[in-house]
């Protein structure tokens, strides 16, 4: 290789330093065209638009052709099946397992985030024995999976949770006996506590970057540990919180499993998903009414997506690559 | 309103890493006190000590008369301007300088006051609904400056505050907060790695050297500037204070009769006789290598010397390196056939300059501050001459000033 030769590999190899992966991925992401994202957009929309217009056909129309043939339907567009799904002529309707549904998923996204805050700062900013291993040990709860537990806690739920010390023979309650079995404050206290290694991980990250020269000049301003975290710390975590807060809504109030298991027989207190899993009946005789019943429980998650929307983007993308 | 005192202050991190060993410090009652230094050498160690951000490990904190190793910040009764100013970004600029006294539960009719009057005198009333987002770099430092002032505090701790400023901002701000500390006369203790803002702010000035984990003080002079300048205690205070440095090279003292020379690079000027008076005990080294140093303005181009000045017996032929002509002043750089000097502690300043000692060479390089009108032409040959009543000494073997 020849002096000049090897110059220019230097300086190529120079300027092509690897860069941060982080760049890297929104620099392919930036050169994808705009309307490839508008197939994927279509792509992804069908099968929701093919619900809704499903849901505006009557059950033949439905069994005997596909949706985009809505238009030559002489029925179509029909809210009959809202109508049957809402305001049934025999039972109740869905009103009052939409009701149960946001009973559940307004407390059960309250209820962790402001714990969840206190602790995240705690981890973040209190200088305390154990604190390292305290929150790899929260955190790492992460990997325990719902299923293993719902069982263990169903029966802490009906009858509570004795020890019997050994040697001493003494018993102690570690959970009162509530029978909160089939209400709806055992479903809170079972997604409150799969929340949690999750809401503390999220907000720990977001409030431990917060610049420390601002609890420094808070300290020497005269606020405590209280004062910082409600006048400075919530503040400032405002997106992160909103980001999490529609996480948590989304899987409360799709959750299907927790529900069924805690509240099992009670039908009073069942959630929205569980009465539309319902609807269709005994050998499908119903399934028609599956869309329109669907589309209303999706109606929710939208609404409390395209109010905090704004939240949710700067949180996700908080700390990361600057556009 | 009250006095700093560091009493044999050290401190010793968690990791059992050694920043700062036995330094006094005491700063009066009103007196503006720089802390400055290279990176690495405690100055902000000291200045958050005094805040209480840092655990004193060793030693005696006070504040006034009270000893505060183990009071919280918030007691100190002291402000702080951070170097990022710290804003809280979500508070409007009013709410930001009124936080500390509505956590202090003063009354609303004396925060307002307080809060208008520093901002008037700041100039920055019309920005008190703002967030700190929409502010200038420069609004945002006076900010910080008003949230220290209506605290009243008895002390002001600065950390670096003009740094994030450019230029021309930075030199604007130095005189205003010269200005205030004039005008409020609160005691300041001021933390800068820049020389020339240490010089032109504060009453004395304090240099400090990291010790590298040893148990020696980090405080190597504390001093009004005239004195740092014109009497540094060592090597590494006369070689960080001044801009462009001062010359070092090795050389000796010889005495002819009554008359004594200096001897370096294989010529020889003759030490005025009140720098010998003032330099006694520099006869103990006559024979002995020694560090001689000049400041740049010590030279004049013989054409341009004045009739006041001595020439007989002091001048240096040189060969003219490279020229900078400022207009109002012109540098020439040359360079003298001796080894360059490099002790520990000019060898620390060179790497926080980021010099490479590798490529000094083998030849001491000089500057020197020479009459614009009269400056010699590149690569030509000249004749300095050398004020010989600044000259410095010092021993090579402990690097400290020969007095």
């Amino acid at each position: 290789m020849t002096a000049t030769s090897e110059r220019a590999t230097a300086t190529r190899s120079r300027s092509a330093e690897p860069r941060p992966l982080g760049n890297r991925i929104y620099g392919f992401l930036r050169s994808i065209p705009t309307w490839f994202l508008w197939i994927l957009v279509i792509l992804w929309t069908v099968p929701t638009f093919s619900l809704f217009v499903n849901s505006l056909r009557t059950r033949d129309a439905q069994r005997g052709s596909g949706f985009w043939n809505a238009f030559s339907d002489e029925t179509f567009p029909t809210l009959d099946n809202y109508q049957d799904v809402l305001f049934p002529e025999v039972g109740a309707g869905l009103g009052n397992a939409l009701l149960n549904s946001a009973s559940i998923a307004i407390v059960a996204t309250i209820i962790p985030i402001a714990i969840a805050a206190f602790a995240a700062y705690a981890f973040a900013w209190i200088d305390f024995r154990g604190r390292e291993w305290l929150f790899i040990g929260t955190v790492a709860l992460l990997a325990v999976p719902t299923q293993v537990s719902l069982i263990p806690l169903l029966s802490a739920y009906s009858t509570g949770v004795r020890w019997t010390i050994p040697i001493v023979e003494r018993t102690i309650t570690l959970f009162p006996d509530l029978d909160l079995s089939g209400q709806i404050p055992s479903v809170w206290l079972t997604h409150t506590g799969f929340a949690m290694p999750f809401a503390i991980f999220l907000l720990h990250n977001y409030i431990a970057g917060l610049p420390k020269d601002l609890f420094e000049s808070a300290a020497i301003d005269g606020a405590d540990h209280f004062k910082v975290f409600w006048r400075l710390v919530l503040p400032l975590s405002v997106p992160v919180l909103a980001a999490f807060a529609i996480f948590q809504f989304l899987w409360t109030w799709n959750d299907y499993l927790i529900a069924l298991t805690m509240i099992g027989g009670n039908r009073e207190a069942l959630p929205a998903t569980i009465v539309v899993a319902s609807l269709a009946g005994e050998f499908g005789a119903q399934e028609h009414l599956l869309t329109s019943g669907a589309f209303v429980i999706t109606l929710f998650p939208l609404i409390v997506f395209f109010a905090l929307q704004r939240f949710f983007v700067r949180g996700i993308t908080a700390g990361s690559v600057k556009g | 309103m009250a006095s700093i005192t560091f009493d044999n202050i050290g401190k010793v991190y968690p990791g059992g890493t050694r920043a700062i060993y036995d330094t006094n410090i005491h700063v009066d009652d009103g007196e503006f006190v720089v802390l400055v230094g290279p990176s690495g050498c405690g100055k902000s160690t000291l200045l958050r000590m005094v805040a209480g951000l840092e655990d004193v490990t060793e030693g005696q904190l006070s504040i006034g008369d009270r000893v505060v190793n183990d009071v919280s910040p918030k007691d100190r009764d002291i402000a702080m301007v951070f170097q990022n100013y710290a804003l809280y970004p979500h508070m409007t600029v009013f709410d930001n300088m009124a936080f500390g006294l509505k956590l202090r539960k003063m009354n609303r009719d004396e925060i307002q006051r307080r809060v208008e009057d520093a901002a008037r005198t700041l100039e920055i009333t019309e920005l008190l609904d703002r967030k700190p987002k929409a502010l200038s770099g420069g609004q945002r430092q006076r900010v910080a400056m008003g949230r220290a002032i209506v605290r009243e505090p008895s002390a002001f701790l600065m950390d670096e505050p003009l740094s994030n400023l450019d230029a021309k901002l930075r030199v604007q701000m130095r005189s205003e907060l010269g200005l205030l500390h004039a005008r409020l006369a609160t005691t300041t203790l001021y933390v800068t790695h820049d020389q020339v803002e240490a010089m032109t702010m504060g009453d004395r000035v304090a240099v400090l050297r990291a010790i590298g984990g040893k148990e020696v003080t980090n405080l190597q002079q504390i001093a009004s500037p005239r004195t740092l300048y014109d009497d540094p205690t060592n090597l590494f205070v006369a070689g960080f204070i001044g801009s462009p440095s001062m010359n070092f090279i090795y050389g000796t003292v010889e005495s002819e009769g009554d008359r004594v020379f200096a001897k370096f690079a294989s010529q020889r000027v003759e030490v005025d006789r009140s720098r010998l008076a003032e330099r006694q005990t520099l006869s103990n080294f006559t024979g002995k290598e020694i560090v001689i140093g000049l400041r740049p303005e010590g030279f004049e181009v013989k054409e341009a010397a004045s009739s006041d000045m001595i020439v007989e017996n002091r001048t240096l032929n040189i060969d003219v390196g490279l020229v900078e002509q400022l207009g109002s002043e012109a540098f020439i750089h040359f360079e003298m056939a001796s080894r360059p000097v490099i002790t520990p502690e000019l060898q620390e300043l060179l790497e926080d300059e980021g010099t490479d000692i590798e490529t000094l060479g083998d030849a001491t390089k000089f500057t020197a501050r020479v009459d614009p009108d009269m400056t010699p032409k590149p690569n030509s040959k000249a004749t300095l001459v050398v004020d010989t009543t600044k000259m410095h000494f010092f021993d090579p073997e402990t690097g400290l000033a020969i007095t």
